[in-house]
């Protein structure tokens, strides 16, 4: 019996507004004091009440355009109702069934539904004085959060991991999040399971994955297991587990019968959102070029290779970067091509140089000629005369002493030769002397 | 200076015209506090040194020349108002010792308009009852008889006003928590449209039906009180845009040719022969003064109540998840049987497989029920009703049977479902016991309301009726 492997993807992400999803708090909370961006709403306390954040909600539908999906122009927000002692209001605010953005489609992934909802607070478990406790930090409470939900299209653990650096490519293009799953501003779950050709009726859902990594390893393990499952002509159970990185092997942490009723309804404190199109549209017309169409337009308009336009435009800063050096170059009729080649191959650190002294830099490496021939004939000679006993110690087979010399040379020619260049003439040199 | 018969005006014109004080007034409310609380039990919380520094603040910017519209005026807030520094307790053993951080909006604007907090009113337990009854600080009598309940869950504050312990109290009406005391307290209780006034800072019994009201002495009072408390609030997202009327104004405009009317829904079986009499006498009595009478019908009406037990209990299951007793106040084992049946029931309502069937059924029906107020309205300026089928009822009469108690809000809870106003005006008495009558209006009539109330109370004149 052959198997196809049905997997989907959850994806919730942090989004970078300046302040939280309900209140005036920032939100921009990671590396602060515990319980410092806080207040009533976040805190949960008596007679507070939830005010929407409308940047939020302008850069979830900026995500769901980008992700192919139908903005509903009539929306709302639900409760979600279940005790933790994370959720100050026993209820999260989320969007149960008509959420902003659905039905899209990325990297051939059907997008079920993008939606809007607010954070937790964060639970340490430690030792205190001796004694075991658990401490609440509400910085995080009420942070917007956006949820992606995928169609169980994809069909291996490499789709995956491939589907998940696009999208966050894209996600960073867009500026609503830096998804950093080290800062937990970006988390992931996996549904899978494995059937004919019909959706299976169970599902298996890996919890607490913290890199693409994890993403990957844990899809491999479960689809063995499954298949080791079905082999003695059983069926996996319905439930939630967890990845352990260290045994490498995935737990199981809660199985269906325990599975929660949310008992949503719609959240009385919000009233319903609706866009009209001209407001949708207007948030489409703010999505900045994204990586595939910067892409092509980097092959098309600067002729380069569809794997340097590639490299170049993994992320914005090194794309600009390029941009802006592409630029200036032309000016001194540098062609853009041949800047991308030495991005690339020199793995330019682009944060450390400022694209006026890297052009200025290309265009003396292309005055070089003025040193080849005599000018450079002449210092390498000085700088063998003058270290003569490096170029014995060279002779006697230690080679790596000739990176001394070129530093002489580059340093006399005033850096106006490459490395390569001041190398090759001392080896000749040496090698006739 | 007779505090039985000052109201808020009459009491402002009093300050200004340096007849007394406010710190006279202030102690003058004190003392009626200290003499007749023992005996009724409306307060759970007397602010004794905070009003008197208050009223010696509000006495210097007075003598400075100041004009607020409250400058020294000593009101009382219903224990479910979030007041800063004070404790708020909502008259639950659960929030025994809670003291908030914040005030709620309704609290700071009415400070800032220079009111003076005499008191936090005692009230049913999280606002859940009709008689103030559930109060977890003890029932609260009725001024006009001390056997029978003042009505709820707006108790407290209908009782300080009406006994002449404080010149006005603010209310919360999530199914008639103010219109109900304020008929069985012979005085003017005003729930405002939903959105009117921000709930920001104010205990959440069923947040798509609470709206914040008030109850005074007369109908100029709850204009001008409504005049402060009402507008948009950034802290609640549920408040309208739409302008503050100029309530106080236009009170004395004519009511003659107004249509008014009659949902013969509301005078059926149930309705306390008494009561149904009276409120023709006031039908009667508006008709004198031109106003146009029609029976209309409101057909969804027999299905209020029960819509009503199934949103109200659903919302106040999610919002009194919230008292975990992790943060702030005790533990949940502290929840009366109130809390607990309302709490089961919408807990009960919004669980899968039961959802369809209760919860979404009954927002179906609340639609029509809204439907029913919009498409009569077309017809009609405004409706008068009871405000309750009975008369104020004997302690301990209907707490045995919960089903009982909840029939008492059958001609209120249509207004909080259509989120239209609602006022209850004192009409009589039966038997030294006093009633009220119920005017609704559409979406923002809150002028309209006062107009008519106004007009009739001046005629009438019920409110001068003190209890012995």
């Amino acid at each position: 019996m052959k198997l196809k492997t049905y997997i989907g993807l959850e994806i919730h992400i942090e989004l970078e507004t300046n302040s939280k999803m309900f209140c005036r708090c920032s939100a921009d909370y990671f590396g602060s004091k515990p319980n410092t961006h806080v207040c009533p709403v976040c805190l949960g306390l008596p007679g507070a009440l939830p005010v929407p954040n409308k940047k939020a909600i302008e850069l979830t539908i900026m995500v769901g355009q980008a992700l192919n999906c139908q903005v509903n122009s009539f929306s709302k927000f639900d409760r979600k109702n279940y005790f933790y002692p994370d959720l100050p209001k026993g209820y999260q605010i989320s969007q149960y069934d008509i959420p902003f953005c659905e039905n899209g489609e990325f990297m051939d992934i059907g997008i079920t539904r993008a939606h809007l909802e607010e954070d937790t607070a964060k639970l340490t478990h430690t030792n205190l004085e001796d004694k075991e406790v658990s401490l609440i930090d509400f910085n995080r409470s009420g942070v917007p959060l956006l949820e992606i939900v995928t169609e169980p299209d994809i069909k291996t653990s490499k789709q995956a991991k491939e589907f998940l650096k696009k999208l966050t490519q894209t996600i960073r293009y867009l500026g609503v999040s830096d998804c950093d799953m080290e800062k937990g501003s970006m988390r992931l779950e996996v549904n899978i399971s494995l059937g004919g050709d019909k959706l299976p009726d169970y599902k298996v859902e890996l919890k607490n994955l913290n890199s693409f990594r994890f993403v990957e390893k844990s899809i491999e393990y479960e689809t063995k297991r499954h298949l080791e499952i079905f082999k003695d002509g059983k069926k996996p159970i319905q439930e939630t587990r967890g990845w352990d990185e260290k045994k490498q092997r995935s737990f199981s942490q809660r199985t269906k019968e325990e599975a929660q009723d949310y008992r949503y309804f719609p959240e009385p404190d919000i009233p319903p959102i609706r866009l009209d199109k001209k407001e949708i549209e207007k948030i489409k017309n703010s999505i900045p070029e994204l990586p595939e169409q910067k892409k092509d337009r980097f092959m098309e308009y600067y002729g380069l290779s569809e794997y340097n336009a590639l490299l170049l435009t993994e992320n914005i800063k090194k794309a600009d970067f390029f941009e802006q050096v592409a630029d200036l170059g032309s000016k001194e009729k540098i062609e853009a091509k041949k800047i991308a080649n030495i991005l690339i191959n020199r793995k330019v650190n682009i944060s450390k140089i400022s694209p006026k002294e890297f052009i200025k830099d290309i265009s003396n490496e292309n005055k070089k000629p003025q040193f080849t021939g005599d000018g450079l004939d002449k210092i390498a000679k000085i700088v063998l005369q003058n270290n003569q006993e490096v170029v014995e110690e060279i002779k006697k087979g230690k080679e790596t002493a000739i990176e001394f010399l070129v530093g002489q040379v580059m340093k006399e020619t005033k850096g106006q030769v490459s490395p390569n260049q001041a190398r090759e003439i001392l080896r000749e040199k040496i090698k006739s002397s | 200076m007779n505090i039985n018969e000052l109201t808020i005006i009459k009491a402002r014109e009093g300050l200004e015209k340096k007849e007394f004080s406010s710190m006279e007034l202030t102690k003058a409310f004190l003392k009626e506090i200290k003499e007749k609380d023992s005996k009724l039990n409306a307060f759970i919380t007397v602010c004794e040194k905070e009003a008197l520094l208050e009223a010696q603040k509000g006495d210097k910017l007075i003598k400075e020349g100041v004009k607020k519209p409250l400058l020294g005026i000593p009101i009382v807030f219903k224990d479910n108002f979030l007041t800063k520094g004070i404790r708020t307790t909502a008259a639950s053993k659960v929030l025994d010792d809670y003291i908030p951080v914040y005030n709620a909006t309704v609290v700071k604007r009415l400070k800032e308009a220079g009111a003076i907090i005499l008191g936090k009113a005692n009230m049913d337990a999280w606002a859940h009852g009709s008689s103030g009854e559930t109060s977890d600080f003890g029932v609260t009598k009725n001024p006009y008889d001390n056997s029978r309940v003042p009505g709820g869950s707006s108790s407290g504050p209908a009782v300080a006003v009406s006994s002449g312990m404080a010149l006005a109290a603010t209310g919360t009406d999530t199914g008639g928590s103010v219109r109900l005391p304020g008929s069985f307290c012979n005085v003017v209780g005003l729930k405002p449209t939903y959105g009117r006034v921000s709930r920001y800072g104010i205990i959440a019994m069923a947040s798509s039906l609470d709206s914040i009201g008030h109850l005074t002495k007369t109908v100029a009072d709850s204009a001008l009180f409504l005049s402060i408390t009402a507008g948009q609030d950034r802290f609640d997202a549920t408040t309208s845009p739409n302008p503050v009327g100029d309530y106080q104004n236009n009170l004395q405009k004519g009511i003659k040719g107004l249509k008014i009317g009659i949902p013969k829904e509301y005078f059926q079986e149930g309705l306390d022969k008494d009561v149904k009499n009276k409120v023709q006498e006031a039908i009667n009595e508006f008709e004198k003064m031109g106003v146009k009478i029609e029976e209309v019908s409101l057909p969804h009406t027999k299905y209020a109540l029960a819509v009503y037990y199934i949103i109200q209990p659903a919302e106040v299951s999610s919002n009194l998840a919230r008292y975990d007793g992790i943060r702030y106040g005790s533990g949940r084992e502290m929840f009366a049987d109130e809390a607990k049946r309302r709490i089961m029931l919408g807990t009960f309502t919004l669980s899968s497989g039961y959802w369809e069937a209760y919860y979404l059924k009954a927002m179906k029906v609340r639609a029509l029920i809204k439907k029913d107020f919009d498409k009569v309205f077309e017809k009609v300026d405004a409706l008068f009703t009871p405000v309750s089928p009975t008369l104020p009822f004997k302690i301990g009469e209907k707490t045995a049977d919960p089903l009982k108690m909840y029939l008492s809000d059958i001609y209120t809870v249509t207004a909080n479902l259509a989120g239209i106003p609602g006022i209850s005006v004192p009409a009589g008495f039966v038997n030294n016991l006093p009633l009220g009558l119920q005017i609704l209006g559409p979406h923002f009539s809150e002028d309209l309301l006062f107009r008519l109330a106004y007009h009739y109370e001046q005629k009438t004149e019920f409110y001068k009726k003190k209890a012995v």
